[in-house]
Order: structure tokens, then sequence, then C-alpha cells
């Protein structure tokens, strides 16, 4: 990518950053609560924009690697190992001396000893690389319908195992989840007063999220996705992998969205079944089908706008009223995504600007 | 396992088979002749059955069961002439976000309408404890019900589809769209036709099945997913595979019980389907050929 | 299409700004503002839909009366649509923006376990409508609950088993936090009174037919009795599914069945179904010098009036923990959360829907097991249970 191709990232990031000034000098820093909420969430939608509208691949299963990522560090982070390490127990042993464990307190002040964040940041990411390259063999291999329907399975088995499983919390889900702590002083957590920072956390994943994809569009593999969405057999005769890219998009966008999970799970200070929910994966689609599909900007500024009236709790109990009335109106009358602005087109000047 | 008890599973997954493939029905009807998967399947089945049990507050069953279902082919008709007569070639994923749009619509304008609550229409033959000793076992009156209604649909819709002109101009418009247009066959029409058709079933299923599951305003959609699960075993697009796919989900899952705890049974259900796509990405009854002509 | 774009991206910086100081802040002098974060829509929505109703209800009625030591009360109800990271949300919302005194809600245990510390560390009352013990125990400075002890509940069916002679029995729960709760009790619980637990299975909240677990509990020779611990309305269908199976056992279901729907969707195959609620759903048949009498009568024909539709004892919930909110704010005469907080631990003797409150610094529920009664259906109504 050019130098000028990152322009329009620069710009987001002073947009992102001019929010949160106005918000502090009108005293409403609170909006930056839900827009951190809302970063994340809009993470996990470019990533899904990515197979969606560059690769040409429906995934109804979306939600599922966001559950992935968030309730295993979740898990990780909360479970005791006290009992353990006193009876013990070899691996407990060995993560204790290596340094990898973290005691802190709790509510109630007891004592926990529980797996560093980093570790089990780590482990949830590697853990959604083996499900995403596992469940992405067999499933891309489908298609239309039959995609749509296997995505959406893979969605349903995620949210019943999360709901059935005890260490999972069942219906509760896991609460107390401890901060993550970046570096020193850098915490991802839920506090009021780590707000700001939190929001800049959240903001700068976004970018470098966006960056990066937007440089693997523009680079040799968007060009091999854009020719398997037009057609993959003609992609296929021409030479390109066409399983293999498929394949891979799909496990880059599965971390984008278990990033997201982990990362707002954090913040959240906990993780329920509902995010792992059909109605989740769902709406996701639909934000980057609104946002225009093969569009990265559509796809982040519908993500922001949607998930932030929502998690304001803008329209009451009329919220997925409004979430279907919209869909319906931009997809009858906007197909191409209410913003239909292929914005580093214009700074390109590619010849495909519409 | 004693044979009371298989025999007891077994209808046990019949029940559950019966209601699937009828909502199955549905969505077949519809790919049929658009191609497009109608993700407001479900909620038809749902208004259908809240409907019906509205109008029986003043009408006897058999009318209220009549007129619910005439007024939910309306809807059903007034969708397609909304949503999506005009749209001029539309893309199948553009139409999925619609149906899904619609069904999120309508089962919010339901909750607002009619509550939370939940409600049902009253048992046809005999009442809520009543059964029916078949092979040592017992089964609900309803269930034959169920059963009767689903075999008379997909024997009427086979009779409809082959002998009466315009069922055989909907199956013209399955078969190739531009090809049917020039023998004169409107397609719109035709489209519009298959959302009544399948409006109706749906809403028929809903009546028939409501003293059995009782109807909710969120009903619909866990009915639509496994109807759609269903139609997709079965090969979309064949009402009779979807009929055999729906005994057979609504079997194994029953039988499931025996082993597995209930709670993961969606998700043994599911993971099993995902094996038989991986296996056969055409479904168990589809012919690859079909399959491979309608796509995204 | 440069000035498309620019147009537009100048409109939405618009759109962004007015919407940021669009939003009243400003409060108004000499009210008090209440949240609460109730599940209207989603999941469990048969609690919070009269939850919330009933807590809009009784504020209305408040503020019209002159308000709590002259104040009026400003509610602010958010719909979680039953999902902890709304509900995350929308406290963060109230306890920061709105500043609120108290939270009302959640309606479900899980939500009310991610909010718990939030309120916490903001000193924000907290009056949960969820039923699950761990929300109070142990105990948190700012957390209370409304709705019966699940234990309590548990040893009220124990105890009427034993009356029966039964020792072996069937454990059937949804998987909400409901279900999930009652179960962990069942279990816990069941050695006390030399029960033993034969079966247990755990099946969906949107379960639509349930004749294939029955069966396999039904071949189970030992089984004596079924427990069912749900919300949800397939506890109409297990009790259809039993009696069609032509099974005859005992049929114990929670306090989930203090709903008449559920009655009348299970028809005839409710009746004999045995089950601990709390005094709402038989108020007329208590004795006139019942305590709870007036109070239970006066709300559910107020509600009943106002919403054309029968109460249900988890509208009751509500009722409870707006009015030991409103109650503890008159005896503090203040408005300061510390207050108020300190005013709610020391109320004793509160008559609430779901029983007499008793609060103390150890027990922020105040119910004891004598708040639950045991019920029955007879003819298509409820009644009290008595052997």
């Amino acid at each position: 990518m050019k130098a000028r191709g990152y322009l329009p990232i620069l710009m987001l990031a002073l947009v992102l950053a001019g929010v949160e000034q106005l918000t502090s000098w009108t005293s409403t820093v609170y909006f930056l609560t839900q827009m951190t909420m809302t970063t994340y969430y809009a993470l996990l939608v470019i990533g899904l924009c990515l197979v969606m509208g560059y690769a040409g691949q429906i995934s109804l299963g979306h939600a599922g690697f966001f559950a992935i990522g968030g309730y295993t560090s979740a898990v990780l982070t909360t479970f005791d190992l006290t009992p353990l390490l006193a009876r013990g127990n070899g691996a407990v042993s060995l993560l204790s001396a290596a340094g990898l464990l973290v005691s802190r307190d709790n509510l109630y002040g007891e004592t926990l000893l529980s797996v560093n964040p980093w570790l089990a940041c780590v482990t949830a990411i590697i853990l959604t690389i083996v499900i995403a390259f596992f469940i992405g063999i067999p499933v891309l291999k489908l298609k239309g319908h039959y995609l749509a329907m296997a995505t959406l399975g893979f969605g349903i088995i995620i949210y019943r195992v999360a709901l059935a499983t005890e260490i999972f919390g069942e219906a509760d889900g896991i609460s107390d989840v401890p901060g993550f702590p970046l570096l020193p002083g850098v915490i991802v957590s839920g506090d009021f007063s780590n707000r700001v920072q939190n929001y800049y956390i959240a903001c700068v994943l976004l970018l470098i999220g966006f960056a990066l994809l937007q440089n693997l569009i523009d680079s040799r593999v968007g060009r091999a996705l854009r020719a398997i969405h037009g057609s993959e057999e003609a992609a296929n005769a021409m030479g390109v992998d066409t399983a293999r890219y498929k394949l891979y998009t799909f496990v880059l966008s599965a971390v984008y969205a278990a990033i997201a999970g982990i990362f707002l799970t954090h913040y959240n200070g906990g993780i329920g079944p509902s995010e792992a929910g059909i109605m989740k994966s769902v709406r996701y689609v639909a934000i980057v089908a609104i946002g225009g599909m093969a569009n990265l900007w559509g796809a982040l500024v519908m993500a922001g706008l949607l998930n932030f009236l929502s998690l304001r709790g803008m329209f009451g109990s009329y919220d997925d009223a409004v979430f279907g009335v919209i869909l319906i109106v931009i997809m009858l009358f906007a197909p191409q995504g209410l913003l239909r602005l292929q914005l580093w087109h214009l700074f390109k000047k590619s010849p495909r600007d519409s | 396992m004693t044979s009371q008890l298989f025999f007891q599973y077994l209808f046990a997954g019949i029940t559950y088979g019966s209601i699937y493939a009828i909502v199955a029905i549905g969505f077949n009807i519809i790919y049929n002749t658009t191609g497009i998967i109608n993700f407001a399947q479900g909620e038809f089945v749902m208004l259908g059955g809240m409907i019906a049990i509205s109008l029986h507050a003043m009408l006897p069953l058999p009318l209220a069961i009549g007129l619910a279902v005439i007024i939910t082919m309306v809807i059903g008709a007034l969708i397609e002439i909304i949503f999506i007569r005009w749209l001029q070639n539309p893309s199948v994923l553009r139409m999925i976000i619609i149906t899904i749009g619609l069904s999120i619509l309508i089962r919010e304008a339901a909750l607002h309408l009619w509550g939370e609550g939940v409600r049902s229409l009253p048992y046809f033959n005999g009442n809520e404890i009543s059964t029916i000793r078949i092979l040592d076992t017992n089964i609900s009156p309803q269930v034959l019900w169920v059963i009767a209604v689903c075999a008379i649909i997909v024997a009427l819709l086979s009779l409809f589809f082959r002998f009466t002109s315009l069922g055989q101009e909907m199956r013209a418009c399955a078969a190739n769209r531009l090809a049917a247009t020039l023998c004169g066959i409107s397609t719109k029409n035709m489209v519009t036709f298959s959302f009544m058709l399948s409006a109706g079933i749906g809403a028929l299923a809903g009546c028939v099945v409501s003293p059995i599951t009782y109807t909710q305003y969120d009903g619909g959609t866990p009915l639509a997913i496994k109807g759609f699960t269903v139609a997709v075993l079965g090969g979309l697009g064949n009402s009779m595979a979807a009929v055999m796919a729906g005994l057979l989900l609504g079997i194994i899952e029953s039988f499931s019980v025996s082993v597995v705890p209930l709670a993961f049974q969606d998700a043994i259900s599911i993971a099993l389907l995902l094996t038989i796509l991986f296996v056969r990405p055409h479904g168990l009854f589809g012919s690859k050929e079909a399959a491979g002509l309608k796509e995204f | 299409m440069k000035r498309f774009f620019l147009s537009t991206v100048t409109l939405l910086a618009l759109w962004a700004m007015a919407t940021f100081f669009a939003m009243p802040t400003a409060a108004q002098a000499k009210t008090i503002k209440v949240g609460a974060i109730l599940a209207e829509t989603g999941g469990a929505s048969f609690l919070g839909g009269p939850e919330a109703r009933t807590v809009r209800m009784l504020v209305d009625k408040i503020n019209a009366a002159g308000g709590v030591n002259g104040d009026t009360i400003e509610l602010i109800v958010k719909d979680s649509a039953s999902t902890p990271e709304k509900a995350i949300s929308f406290a963060k919302q109230l306890i920061e923006e709105e500043k609120v005194l108290a939270i009302l809600g959640p309606s479900t245990s899980g939500e009310t376990m991610a909010i718990k510390q939030l309120c916490e560390d903001s000193k924000t009352i907290l009056l949960s409508c969820a039923a699950a013990e761990v929300i109070v125990n142990p105990v948190a400075k700012y957390v209370f609950k409304t709705p019966q002890k699940d234990s309590d509940a548990v040893k009220k069916i124990y105890m009427a088993m034993q009356q029966m002679g039964i020792a072996k029995i069937a454990v059937l729960a949804d998987n909400t936090g409901f279900g999930k709760a009652g179960k962990e009790q069942l279990e816990a619980i069941a050695p006390e009174f030399k029960i033993q637990i034969v079966a247990a299975e755990v099946y969906d909240k949107a379960a639509t037919d349930l004749s294939a677990v029955i069966a396999k509990i039904k071949a189970n020779q030992d089984v004596q009795a079924v427990v069912n611990w749900s919300i949800v309305p397939a506890q109409a269908i297990l009790a259809k599914n039993i009696r069609q199976a032509d099974w005859n056992v005992p049929i114990f279901q929670s306090h989930g069945f203090g709903n008449i729907k559920y009655v009348e969707a299970a028809g005839v195959a409710a009746e004999g179904i045995i089950f601990p609620a709390g005094r709402l759903l038989v108020a007329d048949t208590l004795p006139a010098d019942h305590p709870q009498k007036s109070v239970l009568i006066q709300y559910r024909d107020e509600y009943e009036a106002t919403f054309k539709e029968t109460a249900s004892t988890f509208g009751g919930h509500g009722y409870d923990a707006i009015m030991i909110l409103v109650n503890a704010m008159k005896t503090a005469k203040s408005n300061d959360s510390e207050k108020v907080r300190v005013a709610i631990e020391n109320m004793k003797g509160f008559v609430g829907t779901g029983g007499i409150f008793n609060f103390s610094p150890t027990d922020h529920n105040g119910l004891d097991i004598d708040s639950f009664a045991m019920l029955t259906v007879k003819d298509g109504k409820f009644a009290l249970y008595t052997k």
C-alpha cells in the first residue's frame, strides 16, 4: 500500500481522538463506555467484512468465534487454581514456577490464583485458530445456502456448549473477570477511572486491525479474493489457490472476532451465552451487508452507529424492531450499502471507482 | 432398551420430525420458485397460531383455523408484493437479509401486539392428558393430527404441482425462469403465489402444532432454524425429501436423549448434520447436479 | 463522488454532535432518579415484562400521591433483552450519567452477577429481581434481592415429599439461570432430607416437546416423584407430556410456576401439581388476619385493573423492589445512598408480596422459609396445598 493509502486511517485516528476530546469538553465522558464496547464489536465486523465482502463467503457463525475467545480467556482468568496447586498438580506447579499465574483478591476478600491474562489471551487465540482451521476446511467447500447452514450450525453448537457446560457458567455466564494489564499502568478493565485509557486501547486495536485488512485487500491476496468472489472457477483456472485463500481469510477473521471477544470480556468483566447467540451472528452479517459488503469503511461506520445506539438503549424495547426496519429499508433501497463510498478509491483514483 | 421404550422414543421422534418437516416444506416451496430461503417462514407458523388463537375466542375452531390460514396467506402475499416483487434481479444474499429483517419485524410486532405470554389452541380431540395406546405406548391424538396434516399437505402439493396448470407453471419457474417467461408465464405472479402457498402451509402447521408446542411471539425462529436444517439436510427444493429428513432428525434427537444429556441434544443433532453435509454437500436426498444449478 | 463523500461525512459529524449535546443532562429540582434494568424483551421477558409494568405503575402512583419525602421519583427503565452485555452497559449509564440512587433488577441472575461488582464499586444500591442465592451469598454491601431463597423453596418441597414418603426423585430443570440455581440447590440439600436424586436432566428454555426425556425418566423404576425447576412455558409442556405418557407420578414444580398462564396452557394436566410460591396467588383464601392479605389483594387488583392481565409473582418481585426502596427512603428521610442502604439493611417486618422482609447486615434477602406457601392446582386455579 502506498503511503497515501494510510491517509484515511490517519483521518480515522484523528476522528476517534476528536470524539474523545469532544466528550471531555462537554463533560460527557461517559459516552466512551459504550464507544469502547462498540469499537470492539466493530473489530469483529470488519473481520467478517473480509470474509463476506471480499472472499464472498457468508458466515452465520461469527458470534461463535467471539465467544470462543471471550469464554476461553474468562475461564482461564477466573478459574481458581489454588486447590490444584496445593494438591501438587504438575502442570499448575510448572505454570506457577514459570511465573504465569497471578493472584488477586475478589469482592469478598478471598484470594484467587489464576492464569496470567496474557497466557489466557494467547491460549484463546491459538484455540480459535485451531478451531477455525478445522471448521474452515470442510465448511468452505460448501456453497450458497449450504454454507450458510453449516456456519449457522457451527454457531449453534458453540452456543449450546456454552449454555450446557458447567465450567462456562451455563445460563449465567462468567462474571468477575479481572482486568487485562497490557503494559504497566495500561489495563483493559471496566473501571470508571480507566475509561479514557480503555477507549484508546480499543481504538488502537481497531486502527491496527483496520490498517492490516486494508493492506491485505490492496495486496496480491486481495486481488485473489476479489477473483474468487467474481467467479471461483475462473480464479481457479487462473491458478489462484482458492481453497487456501478462503481458508486463510476465514481464520484471520475468526481471530479478529476472538480478539474482540477477549478484550470485551475483560472490559465488561464477564461474558454470557447471549454473546454466542444466533441473533448476534445475524446482526453482524446484517451490519456488513448494510455497510455495503465489500466496503470496510461502510462496515466500520454502520457497526459503530448501530451498536452504539443499541448499547445506549436508545430504542428501548424496540431495539430489535428498529434494527429489522433499518435492515429492510437499506436492503430495499440501497442494496450497495448506505455509505456507497469506496473511500480508498478516492485517494487512489482507481478505475474501479463506480 | 425395552420395546416399549423404543416405541416411545420413536413416537416422540416422529412428533418432532413431523413438526420440522411441515416447516421445511414451506421453505422448499419458496425456494423452488425463487431460489431464495425465506427466513421469515417460522414467523408464518407463529402468526398462524396466534391469529387462530385470537379468532378462536369468538369463532369455532375449524373456522378460526381456516380464517387464520387465509389471513396469513394474505400477509404472505402482501409481504411479497411490498418487499420483493419490485426488486430487479436481487442477489440471493440481499434476499436472505431482507427476509431476516422481516422475520425480526414480524416477531417484534407480535410481541407488542400479543405480549410475551404463552398461548395455545385447544386440543382438536380430547384434552391435554388424553392418549391413544399404540404398540404398548401412549401417544397424544394431536400428534396423529400433525402427522396426518403433514401427509395430506405433501400429497396435495405433489398433485397440485403435477396436475394443475398453476402448479405446472410454478414448476416451470423453478426449472428455468427465463424459459418460463418466454412461454408467457408471469414469473412475478408465480413468486407471489408461492409466498401465499408457503404462508398458508406455515399457518396451518402453526395451528396444528399449537396445542403441543404452544405459541409464543418468539417461537418462530427456533422452528425456522430447525426447518431450514431439515430442508438443507433433505436437499433444498424437495418436499418429499424434507419429510424424510425431518423424521430422521426428529428420531435422532429423541433417541439421542437416551445416551447424551438433554442439554447437548441440539449440539449433537447439529454436529451430525454438519458431518452429513460435509460428506454429501448437496443434502441427503438431493442430487448433486440440482445443487450445482442453484447457487449464489 | 468526492462532494458526496464530504457532505456525508459532514452530515454524520453534525448528527454525532447533535446527539451528544441534545442529551438532557440537567436534572430537575426535587427529583430522585431510580434506574431499572429489566428484561422486557428477550428470553426472560415473562419475568421482565410484569416487573417493568409493575414498577412503572407503582412509581406513577407514588408520584401522584406526592412522591417520597416530598420529592418525585424519576424512573428510568432500560430493557436489557436478557443479555449481560446490555445490562453492563446500562448499569454504567445509570450509575454515571443518571447518577441514580438505586437500580431495580436485573431480572436474571446472570445479568445481576455481571453488574454486582459495578454497583458495589460505585456504591449504588442494587435491588435484584433474580432468584439465585449467589446474589446475596456471600453478602455484598450494596446488593439486595427480593425473590425468596431457592434453598427455602427446595426445603419446602422436600418437606412435603417426606410427608408423602417420597425418597427417590427425578430432577428436571431448564437451561436458564433460574433452572441452574434451582438444580444446584436441589442437589445440595437432598442429603439433608435423605432424598436421593436418581435422574437429572436439563432441557432447553425453548423446548417444545419433552416426551422423549419423559419416556427416559419413566423407564427408571426408582423414580417416585418428578421435580421440575423452570420459569419457561416448558413447565406446562412437561406436565402434559407426563400425563400423556399415562404416568401418574406426583409432579413438583418451583416457584417459577406461579403464573396462571402456565396452568391454563397445561389444562387438566396441571391438576395436582404441587409447588412452593409466595401467597399472592392465593390472596383470597388467606385468613383475614394474615398480615400480607391486604397488600397482596391491593397489588393484584391494581395490576389487573391497569393491565387487564392476571398478576403473577414475578411482577410481585418488582413490587417488593420498589416498595422496599421507597420505604427505606422514608425511614432514612434522605436520598443519600449510604443512609438508604443502612435503612434497608435494618428494615424489619416490611410486608411485601414475597413475604415479610427482615433484613440484616448478613441477610440481604430478608425472607425466611415461611414466605413460601405450598400451593397446588385445583380445578384450573391455584389453591393452598394441604395434606
